[in-house]
């Protein structure tokens, strides 16, 4: 009875989710001329036509491509240098650790609208306005602070036997850290990457102000400015949004098995 | 092959907590030295210490004469065996073996000859393409052990390899170990808190007690002469009887007296002054029970230990408040709870410590 009541609950939900979802893709293959005509929930006709104009008309290859090199840069990067910086506040015993955590903490709590204006005037003066460093790097100091608390409350958990004996075997910090810590930390890295790439991938602010022309935009914003100023093209909206969104869910879903692989495989105890 | 010392070693943790205090300690090569003591004594710190997993808080550590207290792990080539074995679980067994000769640039054939040879030498053949988690706890112990042996590193570390074990395969373990060390002739420091093990294992044993060595002795030494009360009192199971006494002369010899009984100490070389206060001690071997009147005392008898090959008998005696006096006494004798009966301690066999300092005052037969 009380399991019913749980899947019944949980279909509700799901249910909830998924709508818009369902709803955005069907549109998206709907003709415009139906678009507002009688929604039904079970489409009569499916037209490529808004996918067409997406990437024949208005190039969308470039904004998901500049998207792509952005998030998967900034992704790169933070899991990189945000890896070997939370391992360090994870592991190493160093004087003012925990104002280090604090103040990398505070970096992130920001609000964005409040260092737009700022940054702008900085990137300018850098001349990085209008290139991916000019988005990577802002990026960079959101994600990274994320990375890093994710990280070292990873690494504190794994037990530091293992690498006091890769240590005693003769492997250094550093060949430590590349073939014992890494691979047992597979889980957290790919969580870390993950919201990374969504962070970035979805990031409208910075982008919008960062990039001065289509040769830039990345997908947030080129699918903003498809609005002209007469009509809405709703039906190339969506079939962005999902070219968006699709990519990223099949990513998050493979790596997401990975991390649940991870997590159980992990008999981390000797 | 290395010899160890550590010079006026102290090591403060960060929280505050002082785990060992100016000890100095040499290994000889070759050696095995047994670490025991209560938890919490500073075992682990002291091996930690060698190992260059802890740095000192001062004092210095020396392996083969040249001053390492600053040299990371990595460069010192020794190899250490966790209590909870630290098995990398993402490698298979061939790996975790083969890591310690790989980073150390060890070319691939050698690396695999070396692998196969300890893995016959400790019987672990069959499981060397398993990882860690498909494996029973003895075996990840032989592979513990293997990932030490398979280097070939100037000294092994042990600490407590063998507490996680069931009693019947630690035993079994224990001889291998011994076995090995005669094999291999190495430097072995290992930490236990089992005196049996110590014991059984140890060409010397250190005991320590709040992060200093009580005393350094070979095992039966420590056993048969125990520094002071402390080392006394822990080692030897059943727990050497302690009784506060004072030495009296009594007509015309002189006597170990306490409110329980009296010894007469003819023919017994004590040091110390008539009047002075003393701990006596007397272990549960050395004392008979014997039939009225031939004996120093008399008590009740509270509790009967049957251990197997002799039984356990804990006497309560008037006058000596809440402590038992505990006595071995062969697994046929027919004693039962509730008798009353006397006992008669073996006068060569006492042990006799300052009741101010807690050191021992005379040799025992004489010596
Ligand atoms: N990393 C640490 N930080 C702070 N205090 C510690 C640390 N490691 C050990 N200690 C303290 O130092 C003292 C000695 O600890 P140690 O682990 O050396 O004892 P041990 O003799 O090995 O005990 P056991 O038999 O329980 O393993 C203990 O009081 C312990 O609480
Ligand atoms: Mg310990």
């Amino acid at each position: 009875m009380r399991a019913r009541g749980w899947a019944l609950v949980t279909a509700l939900l799901v249910v909830a989710i998924l709508f818009p979802l369902y709803w955005a893709v069907i549109a998206s293959f709907t003709p415009d001329s139906r678009l507002f005509a009688s929604p039904s929930l079970v489409p009569r006709a499916l037209v490529l036509d808004h996918y067409r104009a997406l990437f024949g008309g208005r190039d969308f290859w470039t904004p998901v491509r500049n998207s792509l090199v952005v998030a998967g840069a900034t992704t790169v990067l933070s899991v990189g240098l945000g890896g070997i910086c939370a391992y360090a506040l994870a592991r190493l015993r160093f004087r003012g650790k925990a104002p280090v955590l604090a103040f990398v903490l505070a970096v992130s709590m920001f609000p964005q609208m409040s260092i737009v204006s700022p940054l702008y005037l900085l990137l300018r003066e850098l001349r990085l306005l209008n290139t991916y460093p000019g988005l990577v790097l802002p990026y960079l100091t959101f994600a990274m602070p994320l990375t890093i608390w994710l990280l070292v409350g990873f690494f504190r958990q794994l037990p530091p036997e293992l690498e006091e004996a890769g240590l005693m075997d003769g492997a250094g910090r550093l060949r430590t850290l590349w073939e014992i810590v890494l691979p047992l930390s597979w889980p957290g890295l790919a969580t870390s990457a993950i919201l990374t790439f969504l962070y970035s991938w979805n990031e409208f602010l910075f982008a919008l102000s960062f990039t001065l022309g289509p040769e830039r935009y990345t997908v947030p914003v080129a699918i903003t400015l498809f609005r002209g100023q007469y009509q809405v093209p709703w039906g190339q909206i969506l079939a962005a949004a999902v070219v968006a969104t699709v990519p990223v869910a099949a990513i998050v879903l493979v790596a997401e098995r990975r991390i649940v692989a991870g997590l159980t495989s992990g008999a981390v105890k000797g | 092959m290395a010899a160890i010392a550590l010079k006026r070693v102290s090591k403060v943790y960060p929280t505050g907590q002082t785990a060992v205090r100016d000890l100095t300690l040499e290994i000889v090569n070759g050696e095995l030295l047994v670490l025991l003591g209560p938890s919490g004594s500073g075992k682990s710190t002291v091996l930690r210490l060698i190992a260059g997993l802890e740095t000192p808080t001062s004092g210095q550590v020396l392996i083969d004469g040249r001053d390492v207290t600053l040299v990371p792990p990595p460069r010192r080539d020794l190899a250490m065996v966790f209590q909870s074995y630290a098995l990398y679980p993402h490698k298979s067994v061939r790996e975790n073996l083969a890591f310690g000769l790989r980073v150390r640039g060890v070319d691939a054939a050698r690396v695999d000859a070396r692998v196969r040879e300890t893995a016959t030498a400790l019987d672990i053949e069959a499981l060397l393409e398993r990882r860690p988690a498909q494996l029973s706890g003895g075996q990840r112990q032989r592979v513990a052990l293997g990932r030490a042996i398979v280097r070939e590193p100037k000294a092994f570390l042990f600490d407590e390899p063998l507490s996680n074990l069931d009693p019947t395969l630690r035993a079994g373990t224990r001889t291998e170990l011994a076995l090995l060390h005669r094999r291999l002739a190495t430097t072995m420091v290992y930490v236990t808190h089992d005196q049996e093990e110590a014991m059984t294992l140890g060409t010397r044993v250190a005991v320590m007690r709040a992060g200093a060595i009580e005393q350094v002795a070979p095992a039966l030494e420590v056993f048969r002469r125990p520094a002071n009360t402390f080392v006394a009192r822990f080692i030897g199971s059943p727990a050497m009887n302690l009784w506060a006494c004072t030495c009296a002369r009594v007509g015309d010899g002189r006597h170990l007296v306490s409110p329980a009984f009296s010894i007469d100490l003819t023919g017994i070389d004590v040091a110390v002054p008539d009047g002075a206060g003393v701990y006596v001690g007397v272990r549960p071997h050395d004392i008979d029970i014997v039939p009225n009147g031939e004996g120093n005392g008399a008590g009740g008898v509270e509790i009967v230990e049957p251990l197997g090959p002799v039984t356990v008998v804990h006497l309560r005696v008037g006058g000596l408040g809440d402590d038992f006096v505990r006595v071995v006494v062969p697994a046929d004798s027919r004693i039962e709870v509730g008798d009353r009966v006397t006992f008669r301690v073996r006068p060569d066999r006492l042990h006799v410590f300052d009741a101010r300092t807690g050191q021992r005052v005379i040799d025992q037969h004489g010596r």
